[in-house]
């Protein structure tokens, strides 16, 4: 008796766990599929974008009217910003596949600035159509691996889930035929990016003068870690981590870190010259006894004593109990954007935790301003009339380009808004625009 | 006979309330010190709001954050009462804004506190620039509305004095609290335990790669592309962000980057792709390399 009723139980729980286990097994099937389901979408709908890349390529190169060629090349940009947006969906980070992502970005670079450009004026030139040229071989190249790996994705029914355990498993990596049509695809790509292609016209360009003001002896490990406790303000007593940076930097730099019970500290020092480029001191702060004005002064003299003067304040900000501050040079009434500084001071003491001169050491250096060749007053007529213009000043900044431009700078308002408009000094032409948003109603944070 | 008790409790409590509330106009604190400067928040921004708003200057929300509404109301009402028209609310700024406005902080903190609509322009009466809805009943004098009132008009005696949280905050250009609340959790999940300089260059990796021409072009593109961060493939980014991952990314988007501008980074321990060592190195903090 008491064995039957043993047994019942015992098969009413196997039963039980049975069902448990098959329903479990048919939950984690649904969500594979549905990823695997995610993961095909984004790689047919690649597939197509690139198809589609590659003929309106073709077509640009074909067209005569310019009328029709700018939106072509609109169209251009859209496809590539789509596929773009369908590799980054794909598990493909950290498989070599950059350069043929680095295509695409490029290629829409290239077609945005002429599409934006007036061709009735400015028509494409040799080189540009040179370049367009190769961009359609490329593409072509592009098209028809990817297509390839579609086909055996098809055929042999191949899933992207196992892409993923592929790239999971370190032991026997890239033994997948998606990986491998993947790889075919990106050497393709780096063959033809060496040569054919005009850098100057795809934006690659770097630029060489960077970090021209950085100069002086090289420091050895001990005079930078002397140079980085008169920077912290810290003696001899705290222990003082340091280590260079590797061939990967910019720039080379001593990295150095503290620990205290109170407070940790990290800066990074040029090895050449030992100008700081970040400082931060990381500790609580939970009191608001300093205004933000007094902290900018605080800011300021804190900047004078690391040599950089002839700052203007752009921007601060109080971010809780701290403040932080955008400075950039003031070069006889010019400010130059490009080389710009923050400084982070916490507004318990007014002490300065944190700084970044690296826009300012990678940029600034001797430059020449010219005069603006239209007046104040000419330039204030391009600006819109409905915005209400309050403050201006001259300034240095960067265009869509890169290039350094002098522009005149507006402070307007328009209905509630406020706009910085930056007009160029020489042309006339609008560079930018841009609507200054600083504040947002408090959203409720999720209870500690 | 009880009917006329309660009506004179009742007439005794809004007497109270009605004396509370004058000596409480009179008491008002007038500014701190302070200068206030653009960007700044707390309660001298609110009474600086509500004063300009008064005299018509500010037709912005008050919210206690010197944005650029604010900014060009005091610079407007600097030009105006002959002041020098430097936007900062200092001596000679605020003794003319007391002189030349009222200052009820009552109403304001009230207003704020229940997170009303509302507007302080002098002239004009306070009950008709609120959405409150409550205030509205007043009409119907019935018992119970009025006992509602006093026991109100108690509560926010009692709390006057007490600071008021602002009910807006600054937000880095282009971000939002919520973009900031992504790239914190994706900061903690992958960095929790790293000193903060590792936080805030795991920031910075993020936005470098929204900067980089090979990464997807949104915060969110590069946090949730797939296979892009353990944290994010193993769920670690849903788990409750301290208060440092926050900061850390604050300090990102605002321009510390102690990666060296990095796109990379994994720890050599764990990392599982070989392809990851051969790019090249620039400095390594707390347990993660960076690379680019």
């Amino acid at each position: 008796m008491f064995r039957w009723v043993v047994i019942g139980v015992l098969s009413i729980g196997l039963i039980g766990v049975s069902i448990w286990g098959y329903q479990e097994h048919q939950e984690k099937n649904e969500v594979m599929i549905q990823a695997e389901n995610a993961y095909q979408r984004s790689f047919h709908d690649l597939a197509y974008h690139l198809d589609l890349l590659h003929d309106k390529i073709g077509s640009a190169l074909a067209m005569n009217s310019r009328e029709r060629l700018s939106p072509q090349l609109v169209e251009i940009w859209r496809l590539t910003s789509q596929a773009h947006g369908d590799v980054g969906q794909l598990p493909l980070a950290f498989v070599p596949f950059n350069k043929t992502e680095e295509f695409l970005s490029q290629m829409g670079d290239f077609s945005y600035r002429t599409a934006v450009r007036d061709l009735d004026q400015k028509p494409l030139n040799d080189e540009e159509i040179e370049t367009l040229e190769s961009l359609y071989e490329m593409s072509g190249e592009i098209e028809k691996e990817i297509r390839s790996v579609q086909n055996l994705v098809l055929k042999d029914q191949l899933r992207w889930m196992d892409v993923q355990l592929a790239l999971a498993n370190k032991d026997e990596p890239g033994d997948n035929t998606i990986l491998d049509g993947f790889q075919t695809v990106e050497n393709k790509v780096e063959g033809y990016s060496e040569g054919k292609i005009h850098s100057s016209l795809m934006g690659t360009s770097s630029k060489e003068d960077s970090y021209q003001m950085i100069k002086g002896d090289k420091f050895n490990q001990s005079d930078a870690k002397q140079k980085m406790r008169e920077i912290l303000g810290i003696n001899q007593e705290i222990n003082l981590n340091i280590e260079k940076t590797g061939e990967g930097a910019k720039v080379s730099m001593y990295s150095g870190s503290f620990q205290t019970d109170k407070k940790s500290g990290y800066l990074d020092i040029t090895e050449q010259g030992g100008y700081p480029v970040t400082v931060m001191i990381n500790r609580t702060v939970d009191r608001t006894n300093v205004s933000l004005h007094e902290a900018t002064q605080k800011a300021k003299t804190y900047l004078n004593k690391l040599d950089f003067n002839d700052l203007a304040l752009v921007e601060s900000n109080q971010y809780d109990h701290v403040g932080v501050f955008h400075f950039v040079p003031n070069n006889e009434d010019v400010w130059v954007y490009p080389d710009a500084i923050q400084v982070k001071v916490a507004l318990d003491n007014g002490n300065v935790i944190g700084m970044v001169a690296k826009d300012y050491l990678e940029n600034h250096g001797e430059r020449d301003i010219p005069k603006p060749t239209i007046s104040e007053k000419e330039a204030r007529e391009v600006v819109n009339p409905n915005v209400e213009i309050q403050d201006h000043h001259l300034a240095v900044i960067e265009d869509d380009t890169g290039v350094e431009v002098l522009t005149y700078v507006f402070l307007g308002v328009k209905n509630q808004d406020t706009y910085k408009i930056f007009v160029n000094a020489e042309n006339g032409t609008e560079e930018r625009v841009e609507r200054l948003k600083q504040k947002e109603v408090k959203y409720e944070k999720r209870k500690r | 006979m009880k009917i006329v008790k309660v009506f004179i409790l009742l007439i005794v409590l809004l007497f109270a309330s009605c004396m509370s509330m004058t000596t409480d106009k009179h008491m008002v604190k007038a500014f701190s010190n302070q200068v206030i400067q653009h960007g700044a928040t707390g309660d001298d921004v609110i009474e600086l709001q509500a004063r300009l708003q008064y005299l018509g200057f500010y037709n912005g929300n008050i919210d206690g954050v010197f944005g650029w509404g604010t900014y060009w109301a005091l610079r407007n009402f600097q030009h105006e009462f002959g002041l020098e028209v430097d936007g900062l609310a200092g001596e000679k700024a605020k003794q003319k804004l007391e002189k030349a406005s009222e200052y009820d902080k009552a109403y304001i903190k009230n207003q704020i506190r229940q997170g009303n609509d509302f507007t302080y322009y002098g002239g004009i009466d306070k009950q008709k620039q609120t959405t409150d809805d409550r205030g509205s009943n007043d009409q119907n004098p019935n018992q119970q509305t009025d006992n509602n009132q006093t026991t109100q008009e108690q509560q926010q005696n009692a709390t006057t004095n007490e600071d008021l949280q602002p009910s807006a905050v600054n937000v880095p250009q282009g971000f939002s609290q919520n973009d900031i609340q992504i790239m914190a959790n994706a900061v903690h999940g992958e960095a929790r335990g790293e000193p903060y300089e590792g936080k805030v260059a795991v920031a910075a990796v993020i936005l470098n790669r929204v900067e980089s021409s090979t990464f997807p072009n949104t915060v969110s593109g590069v946090i949730f592309e797939p296979r892009a961060f353990t944290a994010v493939s193993d769920g670690q980014i849903w788990l409750e962000p301290d208060d440092s991952a926050e900061r850390a990314v604050l300090d990102a988007i605002n321009g510390w980057d102690p990666s060296g501008e990095a796109i990379y980074y994994y720890n050599p321990n764990t990392a599982t792709s070989d392809w990851i060592f051969s790019r090249k190195t620039i400095k390594k903090i707390g347990k993660h390399i960076f690379a680019i």
